[in-house]
């Protein structure tokens, strides 16, 4: 029953596309169809249904941070190949793919701004490089992140998007997980906060460690928030899943989250939970 | 050359290799063989082959599993149960005994032998519980200053929608957290199967040990295969990618001793792999013994934060 057992999901580009794929503008819940300029002037939020699209790191951070504030840092982090790694193809070949589609140089994206007056160190992942997943870089840069918020005693504002750790960095890709872990907790011993924003998807690894560490946690609507993925929780056990399985209001109601918060009103939510705290 | 002068010689020739710390267990008595045997086995090449071979011993049915050690290795063993909260998860076993004459605490999986206890204790799949009943145990252990030993044997966490409901992944974050925060020494070892996010939930300590023939991997060679291979039957060419022994994780810096094993395996000789583990485990205690526990947490957020490679 183990034996075809999986606990990260970490990337698709493999898996054909289903025959009714949908365009990327077009909400897979209500099929309402947007522009490009319609979604970002709605933070990527559909006007119809409320469908959070998913939100690049970057476009993120511009909305968060005041205009002109956001200073990045570690931006030349990058990931390395130590086991040589090739499956279908080098991993140093998907790496360098992934920062050509991109334009960013990892899956994380991290630096100092203020919001809404506030200083504040920002650490936010991107789905769209190699599905958001968890390698040495990754790490690095989350880890630093955190010695800056505790350097600065400026609250660090979390955003994780990942399908968990990046299997192509085998057991390093998990040591990942307690070297956040670390970090995490020599910002809490500096008294520093965390506030968490999960987005979708937050899974495995990545819940695992730092994102599930938080003084404040809150979601967005309708996020995958789950160690193990329903599929792979289908497969393994066999068990009937609740329509809800893994989703941010699941995960509310088991008390695993403080709030949901829609994007249009994180910021407000993020500047006034920051006013409480020294 | 005398045996005396021939071991020391093969001990520094296996420290040299990979930079391997004096192996653990090896004693002066007539083990100048063994450590030969053993030279041999690490100089070979890990090929895909040897890889492959310890993901079969780490998952070979009679391989022992913690219970097994325990009952060989600690006196006086008084196993606690359950989470205070929810259930008890025979998946992860917890409890006090005396090792070599000191009190320590142990948390670790334990497989089932049978059918029925299999499913008991879930292949050794814990649930969210499991990793609360080991962060309660962990309190103890910091309260009275007592020793924290893990044993680390599973495929991984339990993937169910109960565990999911039960806060699988915040369970293995805040277990990691709290070891993160002890000021006892602390010391796991890689018994079988060191699966993922299940297994490093209880095993950040200051003296990471692991078996020879025990595997230690971010995912399954099945889930793996699965995934980039999208057919899970190319598991050994995942395995080989990912490279889960012993040797690779000693290389990477993310196990500081291997623990010899008898030479077909620790199933072949139960008694004997619970002597070398043991001995191995007495020895990694005495090191930390000296150190206050500030320096020991210090140092063990340091170990964790510096693993990666990345430019």
């Amino acid at each position: 029953m183990s034996a075809d057992r999986i606990d990260v999901q970490v990337e698709h580009r493999h898996t054909p596309p289903p025959a009714d794929k949908k365009h990327p503008n077009t909400c897979p819940k209500c099929g309402s169809h947007y522009r490009d300029d319609e979604l970002a002037a709605t933070l990527w939020v559909c006007g119809h249904c409320g469908h959070h699209f998913p939100m690049r790191a970057r476009d993120r951070i511009a909305w968060y941070a005041d205009p002109g504030s956001f200073q990045e840092e570690a931006a030349d982090v990058r990931s390395e190949d130590p086991l040589d790694f090739f499956d279908l193809r080098p991993y140093s070949e998907r790496l360098a793919e992934a920062e050509l589609n991109t334009g960013q140089g990892e899956a994380i994206v991290t630096g100092q701004a203020t919001l809404d007056g506030r200083p504040v160190e920002l650490a936010v992942m991107d789905f769209a490089f190699m599905g958001g997943s968890m390698g040495s870089a990754v790490g690095e840069k989350f880890s630093r992140a955190c010695d800056a918020a505790a350097a600065r005693g400026t609250p660090l504002i979390a955003v994780p998007s990942s399908g968990g750790a990046r299997m192509q960095e085998g057991i390093l890709s998990l040591m990942q997980l307690p070297k956040t872990v670390c970090a995490v907790e020599d910002l809490h011993d500096a008294r520093v906060p965390m506030v968490t924003v999960m987005s979708h998807p937050t899974t495995a690894g990545v819940l695992a460690s730092f994102a599930s560490l938080g003084d404040v946690t809150i979601a967005e609507p309708g996020a995958l928030i789950a160690f193990t993925g329903p599929r792979v929780v289908q497969q393994t056990t066999r068990e009937k899943l609740p329509d809800d399985f893994g989703l941010a209001e699941q995960n509310l109601r088991f008390g695993h989250l403080d709030a949901i918060v829609p994007r249009p009103e994180q910021r407000e939510y993020l500047a006034r939970v920051l006013r409480l705290f020294p | 050359m005398s045996e005396r002068d021939q071991e020391v010689n093969l001990r520094q020739r296996l420290s040299g290799l990979s930079r391997l710390p004096l192996l653990r267990g090896a004693r002066v008595d007539g083990e100048a063989k063994r450590l030969e045997e053993q030279l041999e086995r690490l100089t070979a090449d890990s090929s895909d082959e040897a890889i492959w071979h310890s993901v079969e011993l780490a998952r070979h049915p009679d391989r022992p599993y913690t219970l097994d050690y325990v009952a060989r290795m600690v006196d006086d063993w008084v196993e606690l149960h359950g989470d205070r909260g929810r259930a008890d998860d025979g998946a992860l076993v917890t409890g006090l005994g005396k090792l070599d004459g000191r009190t320590i605490a142990l948390v670790g999986h334990q497989k089932g032998r049978d059918v029925k206890e299999r499913l008991d204790r879930q292949f050794g799949m814990a649930y969210p519980e499991g990793y609360h009943k080991a962060m309660r145990i962990m309190e103890i252990a910091e309260r009275f200053g007592f020793p924290l030993v893990s044993l680390v044997d599973t495929p991984g966490a339990y993937p169910g929608v109960a565990a999911e409901q039960h806060g699988q992944g915040g369970a293995i974050a805040r277990s990691q957290a709290e070891m993160a925060r002890l000021t006892v020494p602390t010391v796991a070892c890689i018994i079988g199967e060191g699966g993922s996010g299940g297994a490093v939930a209880i095993a950040v300590s200051d003296r990471v040990l692991m078996q020879e023939n025990a595997i230690y991997s971010v995912i399954t060679p099945e889930g793996c295969a699965a995934i980039l291979w999208r057919d899970a039957g190319e598991a050994k060419k995942a395995a080989a990618a990912f490279k889960p022994d012993a040797l690779h994780c000693l290389d990477l810096g993310v196990v500081d001793g291997i623990v010899g094993e008898p030479p077909e395996g620790a199933q072949t000789d139960v008694d004997e792999a619970a002597r070398l583990l043991k001995s191995a485990l007495v020895e990694a205690l005495d090191e930390l013994d000296e150190t206050p526990g500030e320096d020991l947490r210090r140092r063990r957020r340091a170990k964790f934060r510096g693993m990666g490679v990345f430019a």
